[in-house]
């Protein structure tokens, strides 16, 4: 707690000095080895104490027989580190078993070559090193007082002397200086990204086609229009995307849906009829919990599955939660078919798809309200 | 061989010379680190990091943060033709194109996992042996904010290869921050650079993983290992050790060789991992697309217990005036994280106005001798576990044929009783470990020599214990206790008069109250001796700037 | 000193050593690990080419149908409270189900589990009873070998369409994943060819239907030679894990790389005691 004189500059070099051996003291090797133990242990700071023993050397016997297992460990390295360069060089990638085998090479001898530098620096600590139980003091953290008080005293002479206590006037502008340059930066965020305005409240199955018609449904991966007569197999599910927009991944990201074909009799109040065709209902395949694409399918139970966190909807109900964290059904789209039997979307969905968001609102509520 | 070899004499007299390197390392050439295997947890964090840096610096050379779509061409066969982010395809080539590749895309991954689960265990050995304590507490935070961009390092990098299975943790990142009240929507419309998923994300992430985060660790873990090497080390309670100094193997030449060992082991271990064990296999995945999604998708094991959280929670939602909160998505976004975080930053602060302990502490205790702050320890980590167990719930229910809604329901229940119930048998052990430890010292150890009394009886001879390992036990600190008794006119102190100061003063004397006291001998004994104890404890230090 | 001493001094200081049972712990993990190698699902499959043809000695499936199926069926395939009818589901579904062994079921679970075939179950066996059911009302038949030859199909087509139709239950390599109330998608690994197109038409149990209708017979045959493809695969990055995703992956980087990593400290710090007099 003393080692630091404020009064005195030149002490910068502290005067806790751990353990080197002193500046004329003896330089490690062969018979004045315990001399220059004793050379760090008495430094004033590193020292020995009752009941440790210090320095503690390798019987010289077993560090030689140590030695050579360290040698061998060592060699093992250097045939390990050469044969990952000839790993390199002799095996070829480009298909899926010569990635392997090339993995397989390249990894092992790595391996090989790390572990064995690491068990032969190991053992070199342990069987060839002397063993150590040295001993630091130890000192408070704390600086003291009289550091303190004069560190106080500096810094408030300091700002006296900048006369930043003194002028007001500086002291504020200053303030008022810094503070748009601060905010700088964020406005420069801005451009980050457009507002959200009523973007999250529409899909495109409302944007109207090229030639007026409604937008057709087709099947995610192949882009077929699906003909209402051709899916009907109750039971049956689709993945299903807009026509056009097969490949927009921001499109899919709120467009994508689930058509599933149910027998006339199962389908159950909750599902809005009108929007139906002939037993053929189409859902959000969006999780309206953080939207993950909820698609797993039982047709025996007619539960849809969302694989993230299992929130579980009834498809013949109109897609009502009844497991899970989801807080409201996945939105029904309403479709129809066109005149040549291909179905195709009425309308937008009512609601906004997927998440829920701060500016969503009751959305089923106002729908409702709307309707009636 | 009494002079340096010319080479090194010169170089260093050329350092010397414009640096004045040698006051430095005649400082600290010699500096002792205490030995103990638990002290090296730490490193396996510090080392992957640097395999992190190195590997990933590696994959940077070949990865391509696009999101423009590209059809593959590649030496995947199953993929041929298929549209993808460049991204992906760069990933991909990566994996079968580029020599090592693979090997470097596993390694790095693999390091990833042991980095966030070194930093994980090494948190705890912290904490359990309340290696946090004065002075150590800025470290501590500067230890709880390594972790959290830590996991934020995790998130980003998983995102990059743009597969399907990362797409979903994106997918739920951005659904989570959605339900944000009032700025939600507009930093999701930033982050992607307008709806998701946009064509922003990927290379913003990108910057974010391999510049911003990785700078902002490199500085907190520079600034980590700093404190900790001027504040030296703490150690084990043990022979010849004491509050006022440390016992082990100087930093030259033994620390700094076994340091090099176990980074070597570290290395070797995640190349191991790297060679033998496939880690996110992207070809499996498939591309991204927001329409698609594997059953079974996971995120990496250090986000397990937000994903725990997410299926964990019941639908509540509140809408008001327009608006909507989505608590099934809040709460469990950030709930757990909160009391996670903000626990493990405040603890040592709530442990210091509980005990009102102001002194330094540089022995570590063993975790049995503070039974209360382990048993705490152990209660979040059940708290933890169930979380994270539940965020697997969907293959445990998959591998085990356990349905799935039990798993669910089950977690409701156990998220609130397992943590009580671990609590409760930690400190039970924790005091049991005490009396055994209380025994040891005043019966000694089993010899295992037996002996046949006269009258035919048999015994075995117990010794004392071993010198070193009585010291060990007998390490045993005292939890200070603040003073709340009424005194001699039966008026408690000031501090103890308000309901928050007798809170603190029951607290206090349940947080630090001996249930085990040995004595000289290691007898235990009785309640008047340990109060005296507790005046001594009372009467040194700054203990009295407390009243 | 009176008294016999008898001295365990040498199997006690062993038992005591300070990496004794850091020593156990580790023995116990590699166990836990060899067993779980021995234990994990391998990606092997059965090719058991299922021949699907004409024979149609429907009085032979018939009396087949009585003797194993009408108890829960009904005699005439009708259904009754334990089981569905049989009219109409053809003859695809009687394949599928009964030479996968899910039926005859063992007992009422959630979902009947693929199981060993009974003894009385040949080829010829399902093939009498596919005709015996396909008799009562038609539906599917059992699909040709042309048109399940994955060497026929597009994989990378089939990819994407098995990425958009099948993974959500099934999982990226077709691992099987947990449904509702107890149920699965079973792994794909042990279906065949035939079983896999059987499945899509007649969507057994829980599966739903992908009729040729909407999923062409070629594009099923494209999925088929994905699944097929992938399942053989090579994991050249060393062992799949299960191929479950990051849940195994955070198991091996905890297990193998946190409890390797905690030995090599141990070994680095330990201190050699010496031995006691």
């Amino acid at each position: 707690m003393t080692d630091n004189h404020i009064d005195q500059p030149e002490s910068r070099v502290p005067a806790r000095v751990i353990g080197t051996p002193s500046s004329n003291g003896p330089i490690l090797s062969g018979d004045n080895r315990r001399e220059a133990g004793a050379a760090f242990l008495a430094d004033e700071d590193v020292h020995e104490v009752k009941g440790v023993p210090g320095v503690v050397y390798q019987d010289p016997a077993s560090a030689r027989r140590a030695e050579r297992l360290v040698a061998l460990l060592f060699t093992i390295t250097f045939l390990a580190g050469a044969a990952f360069i000839a790993a390199y060089v002799a095996f070829q990638v480009g298909t899926i078993d010569k990635t392997a085998v090339s993995n397989y090479a390249l990894g092992g001898t790595l391996s090989v070559a790390l572990l064995s530098l690491a068990s032969g620096i190991t053992l070199w600590v342990r069987r060839i090193m002397p063993k150590y139980y040295l001993v630091q003091e130890r000192h408070p953290m704390a600086s003291d007082s009289a550091t303190r008080e004069y560190v106080k005293e500096t810094f408030l002479e300091g700002a006296n002397e900048s006369g930043f206590v003194k002028h007001k006037l500086l002291r504020r502008t200053l303030l008022l200086a810094a503070a748009p340059l601060g905010l700088a930066p964020l406005v420069l965020l801005k451009d980050l990204g457009p507002l959200p305005g009523t973007s999250l409240r529409h899909t495109v199955w409302g944007a109207p086609t090229k030639d007026g018609k409604p937008r057709r449904l087709v099947v995610e991966g192949t882009g077929q229009p699906i003909r209402a007569a051709d899916f009907n197999s109750p039971g049956g599910i689709l993945s299903v995307v807009p026509e056009g927009y097969e490949e927009d991944l921001n499109a899919l990201a709120k467009a994508t849906l689930i058509l599933l074909k149910f027998r006339p009799e199962e389908i159950k109040s909750g599902t809005n009829l009108n929007w139906t065709h002939d037993g053929i209902v189409a859902y959000s395949k969006i999780c309206t919990h953080v939207g993950c694409p909820a698609a797993l399918y039982e047709q025996t139970t007619h539960h849809i599955l969302c694989p993230c966190h299992q929130s579980t909807f009834d498809a013949a109900d109109g897609a009502k939660v009844i497991f899970g964290p989801a807080a409201r059904p996945l939105p029904q789209l309403p479709i129809g078919i066109d005149g040549e039997g291909y179905l195709v979307a009425k309308s937008d969905f009512n609601v906004p798809v997927g998440p829920s968001f701060w500016e969503r609102g009751d959305a089923e509520a106002e729908a409702r309200e709307k309707k009636a | 061989m009494n002079t340096p070899p010319k080479a090194i004499a010169d170089t260093s007299t050329f350092l010397d010379d414009r640096l004045g390197a040698g006051r430095f390392l005649k400082r600290n050439l010699r500096k002792v680190f205490p030995d103990h295997w638990s002290f090296l947890l730490g490193e396996i964090a510090l080392y992957s990091f640097i395999i992190l840096l190195l590997t990933g610096t590696f994959l940077t050379l070949w990865f391509k943060p696009s999101m423009g779509e590209v059809t593959y061409s590649g030496s995947y066969q199953p993929l041929v033709g298929v549209r993808m982010s460049e991204a992906y395809a760069s990933a991909l080539n990566i994996s079968f194109d580029v020599r090592g590749g693979l090997l470097i895309r596993q390694i790095h991954h693999w390091a990833a996992l042991l980095f966030v689960a070194g930093m994980t265990v090494h948190m705890l050995r912290v904490f359990f042996t309340g290696a946090y304590r004065k002075p150590r507490e800025l470290n501590w935070l500067i230890g709880v904010g390594l972790l959290t961009l830590a996991l934020l390092e995790g998130l980003t990098g998983y995102s990059l290869p743009d597969d399907l299975l990362s797409g979903a943790g994106l997918r739920i990142t951005e659904g989570v921050m959605m339900a944000i009240p009032i700025v939600g929507t507009y930093i999701t419309f930033f982050l992607f650079g307008g709806e998701y998923p946009g064509h922003d994300v990927i290379s913003r992430f990108f910057t974010i993983h391999i510049l911003l985060i990785p700078g902002i660790l490199l500085a907190l873990i520079s600034a980590h290992m700093i404190l900790m090497w001027v504040q030296k080390h703490t150690q084990m309670p043990g022979t010849g050790r004491a509050e006022t100094n440390v016992v082990g193997a100087p930093f030259y030449p033994a620390f700094m060789a076994k340091a090099g060992a176990f980074f070597l082991f570290t290395f070797a271990v995640i190349a191991l991992l790297g060679t033998f064990a496939q880690i996110n296999p992207i070809w499996l995945f498939g591309p991204y697309t927001p329409a698609d999604i594997s059953a079974g998708s996971q995120p990496d094991f250090y986000m397990g217990f937000l994903e725990g959280a997410l299926r964990l929670m019941p639908s509540w939602e509140i809408n008001f005036w327009g608006h909507t909160v989505a608590l099934s998505v809040l709460i469990p976004a950030l709930v757990p994280m909160g009391i996670i975080m903000t626990g493990l930053a405040l603890y040592p602060f709530a442990e210091q106005w509980i005990t009102g302990d102001r002194r330094e502490h540089h022995i570590a205790d063993r975790p049995r001798n503070n039974p209360h702050r382990t048993a705490i320890g152990i209660s979040g980590i059940a708290f933890y576990g169930i979380l994270w167990l539940l965020g697997a719930n969907d293959e445990i229910s998959a591998n085990f044929k356990v349905s799935l809604y039990s798993t669910t329901i089950f977690g409701r229940f156990a998220i609130f009783i397992g943590p009580a119930i671990a609590y409760l048998i930690a400190y039970r052990i924790c005091i049991g470990l005490q009396r055994k430890d209380a025994e040891v010292l005043s019966h000694g150890v089993e010899s295992g020599v037996i002996k046949r009394m006269p009258n035919g009886e048999y015994i075995e001879v117990h010794t004392p214990a071993a010198q070193d390992i009585a010291d060990h036990m007998r390490g045993k600190e005292l939890i200070p206790v603040i003073e709340s008794g009424v005194d001699g006119e039966g008026i408690p102190p000031k501090s103890a008069r308000t309901a928050l100061g007798r809170l603190r003063a029951k607290m206090s004397e349940a947080y630090g109250t001996d249930r085990v006291p040995f004595d000289g001998d290691g007898h235990a004994h009785d309640a008047g001796h340990h109060e005296e104890e507790h005046a001594a404890v009372g009467s040194g230090g700054d203990h009295k700037q407390l009243h | 000193m009176i008294g016999t001493g008898i001295s365990v001094n040498s199997i006690t200081a062993r038992r005591r050593h300070p990496l004794a049972r850091f020593a156990v712990v580790a023995l116990a993990l590699g166990l836990l690990g060899g067993g779980y190698a021995v234990a994990a699902p391998n990606g092997s499959s059965a090719d058991a080419a299922i021949a699907s043809g004409k024979a149609d000695d429907v009085a032979q499936g018939k009396s087949l149908f009585v003797a194993h199926c009408a108890s829960c069926h009904g005699l005439n395939a009708e259904g009754s409270g334990k089981a569905p009818t049989l009219v109409g589901v053809g003859a695809a579904a009687v394949d599928f189900q009964v030479s996968s062994g899910r039926m005859p079921a063992a007992d009422a679970g959630p979902q009947a589990p693929r199981k060993p075939l009974a003894d009385w179950v040949t080829p010829q066996a399902i093939k009498d009873l596919a005709a015996y059911v396909q008799s009562l009302g038609g539906g599917p038949t059992v699909p040709s070998a042309e048109q399940v030859d994955p060497a026929k199909g597009d994989p990378a087509k089939g990819g994407e369409l098995f990425r958009a139709n099948c993974i959500q239950c099934h999982n990226f390599v077709g691992a099987g994943g947990a449904l509702t109330y107890g149920k699965y998608a079973p792994p794909l690994n042990p279906a065949t060819p035939t079983q896999i197109y059987e499945a899509m038409i007649t969507g057994p149990q829980a599966m739903p239907v992908f009729n040729d209708s909407t999923i062409t017979p070629e594009q099923k045959r494209d999925m088929i030679a994905y699944i097929t493809h992938v399942r053989s695969q090579v994991d050249p990055g060393g062992s799949g894990l299960g191929r479950i995703g990051p849940v195994t992956e955070g198991l091996v980087a905890w297990i193998a790389g946190i409890s390797l990593l905690i030995l090599a400290a141990i070994w680095i710090t330990a201190k050699k005691r010496r031995a006691k007099a």
